[in-house]
């Protein structure tokens, strides 16, 4: 049996969200949603799990605190001690609220783009990438539905006019 | 969907449906630039120009190109960095913060707001390099192994503070930009066929970084969106708090106050709005963009530039009292001095720049202008330039001994460098116009449905 990709194409984004839920109801397995905007609720409907982005940026954060403190730890107190107008050079510690500034800087510097860089190596997204949208318009006012279906097409597409496709696209596989 | 009170005035003019939204955000890309696209961007390039030679002739003799003299030995130079970095705090406003409070009217402005950012914290991040006469050891401030004694730099200092505050800011606010550009770049790419316009096709397919809009793809660009908010709201805060404390650590009268940081925060928000509507309020009509940066979000900022504005007048009020209250003579005396003495004219610029032409928003007429607002804009512009003049300048040219008391008047290189950072600017801003997404297409559909005047008629 040959496997053929249907794209469904939508007008609006309310349409393709309540067509998203009753296909998904039959037990039909949607591949992939291309918009041109997020939609509020998609993922939910889609069943995609949350994303751990946030998480991701919380222990690239300490990491940043961490390399932040050992790298003005040795150069302030094991490499070179100064006397710096007084300052306890003596002791991380004491001397600790002079270096907060450098240290949150270091935090924001590392959480954002080492979650930025994580969110592009997650997503596939790097400078010259090809896009994978089989259709242009997906940036501009269309949403595409994709689905696999092996076999005979015809109720999914009777479905997919139902619940308000515009368009329906067939590539055989 | 989202729903919104119908008393809310709409944020998108005129009967816009998601293609023509992209039709019109292209336009500019597409098209070529017209008569004053053309005017403003050869006066801005001579003025870099007259930038260029400026700084190639200070780095060539020295820092003896300036009027600096041995009594007020820093003057234009950091006023103009920390101008520059004022200006570039509201960009960050209102794309982090604006965000995080779910301000809608945010949108169609942050796109360019954050370019003015970038662009402004690049024109700041000039002025310490060539002030350090010899540019080419610009690394020295970072703290790398080195050869020289393997000295490291001084964590204690606000002056590194300020290296590791601007460099974060700096790279940490063009990712978020960038974020937030790919899926504009990537429509871009889509309008622009491999046949007519080969060249901008593989221009924006390169930078759209091949983005397609899948479904968690966008789920992950919403939650990144929102946190690289969280970060860069803490972050502004603290750029211009690191700033401040360049003069606020110091024990020069009039520098050394515990006011700073949140007066410095205030005023960078209040000249940054000022010069985020000198900048859309000519761009709305040069790319006709008249339906979507309406009077709705001019009066917006002009509510904020007020508040702020009111917030510094305050701050100005309270620091003359604490000199006064502190008891010691040589502060009462560089207060004394700012408000009368020689440079009591840049003081009353200041003033009535900052405190008193703003209050004028109290009027509704006023701020729902776009001429009054133009006007006004360039006002906070020059009396937020002279703040800093004001606060640098009177406070080191009457030091302790009066026999080293002196003025300060600047030079032709002074002025060069001055202009040719702002035309620098107009040129890296004009450029932008012409070549990037101007709004944030992808955001601002999200909206039209809540916040459209033609939904909103609807009901």
């Amino acid at each position: 049996m040959s496997t053929n990709t249907l794209y469904g194409i939508f007008d609006d984004e309310e349409v393709l969200l309540s067509s998203v839920k009753e296909i998904r109801a039959n037990n039909i397995e949607i591949k992939e949603v291309y918009s041109p905007f997020p939609i509020h609720g998609l993922d939910k409907a889609l069943g995609l799990k949350e994303t751990r982005m946030a998480i991701t940026a919380f222990i690239y954060g300490c990491l940043g605190l961490t390399l932040g403190s050992l790298m003005i730890y040795y150069m302030m107190q094991i490499d070179w001690p100064q006397n710096i107008g007084g300052k306890p050079n003596w002791s991380f510690y004491h001397n600790l609220p002079a270096f907060v500034p450098v240290l949150f800087e270091c935090v924001v510097l590392f959480a954002a783009h080492l979650m930025s860089i994580t969110y592009l190596i997650r997503n596939g997204l790097y400078p010259g990438g090809k896009s994978d949208s089989p259709d242009e318009r997906t940036t501009d006012d269309k949403f595409l539905m994709e689905i696999q279906v092996e076999g005979d097409a015809t109720i999914i597409k009777e479905m997919l006019t139902k619940t308000g496709a515009t368009e329906i696209n067939e590539k055989e596989a | 969907m989202q729903k919104e009170a119908e008393i809310r005035d709409p944020l998108i003019l005129g009967k816009k449906s998601y293609h023509d939204i992209t039709k019109d955000i292209a336009r500019p890309v597409e098209g070529k630039a017209n008569k004053y696209w053309w005017i403003l961007f050869s006066l801005s390039f001579g003025l870099f120009l007259w930038g260029v030679l400026s700084m190639a002739y200070t780095v060539g003799t020295g820092i003896g190109a300036w009027g600096l003299n041995k009594t007020v030995n820093w003057a234009w130079d950091i006023t103009n960095f920390v101008w520059w970095i004022g200006i570039g705090h509201a960009g960050t406003l209102i794309s982090a913060v604006l965000l995080l409070f779910r301000q809608k009217w945010r949108m169609s402005i942050n796109r360019s707001a954050e370019a003015m950012t970038i662009f402004g914290v690049l024109q700041a991040s000039l002025f310490p390099i060539i002030h350090m006469g010899r540019p080419w050891l610009a690394y020295y401030v970072f703290p790398i192994p080195n050869q020289f004694g393997s000295l490291w730099v001084n964590f204690n200092s606000p002056l590194l503070w300020d290296v590791f505050a601007i460099s974060t800011y700096f790279s940490v606010s063009l990712v978020f930009w960038y974020i937030g550009l790919i899926p504009d770049f990537a429509m871009l790419r889509d309008r622009f066929s491999e046949k007519t316009a080969p060249m901008k096709k593989k221009l924006y397919s390169f930078l759209s970084f091949g983005w397609s809009g899948k479904a968690k793809h966008w789920q992950r660009f919403e939650e990144v969106s929102l946190v690289l908010a969280g970060l860069a709201t803490p972050l502004v805060f603290s750029v211009h708090s690191i700033v401040s404390m360049d003069f606020a650590t110091s024990v020069i009268p009039g520098w050394h106050t515990t006011i700073f940081p949140p007066y410095f925060v205030l005023g960078a928000l209040f000249s940054g709005f000022a010069m985020v509507e000198t900048l859309l309020i000519i761009m709305r009509k040069v790319v006709s963009l008249e339906s979507y940066i309406t009077i709705k979000h001019i009066e917006y900022m002009n509510i904020i530039i007020l508040l702020t504005g009111s917030l510094v007048g305050t701050a100005y009020i309270t620091e003359l009292f604490m000199s006064w209250y502190s008891g010691v003579e040589f502060e009462q005396y560089a207060f004394i001095n700012r408000a009368t003495g020689p440079y009591w004219w840049a003081y009353m610029i200041m003033m009535s720049c900052n405190v008193l032409t703003p209050q004028l928003y109290w009027f509704k007429k006023i701020r729902t202008s776009f001429v009054a607002t133009f006007i006004l804009s360039i006002f906070v512009n020059i009396g937020m330039w002279f703040e800093r003049f004001v606060i640098i300048v009177t406070s080191l040219h009457r030091d302790f001994l009066p026999s080293s008391w002196s003025m300060f008047s600047p030079s032709f290189i002074d002025i060069g460098i001055y202009l040719g950072t702002i035309g620098f600017f107009f040129t890296l801003f004009l450029l932008y116009a012409r070549t990037f997404p101007v709004i944030a297409q992808a955001e601002l559909k999200t909206i039209v449905k809540s916040s459209g005047s033609e939904y909103k008629n609807k009901k």
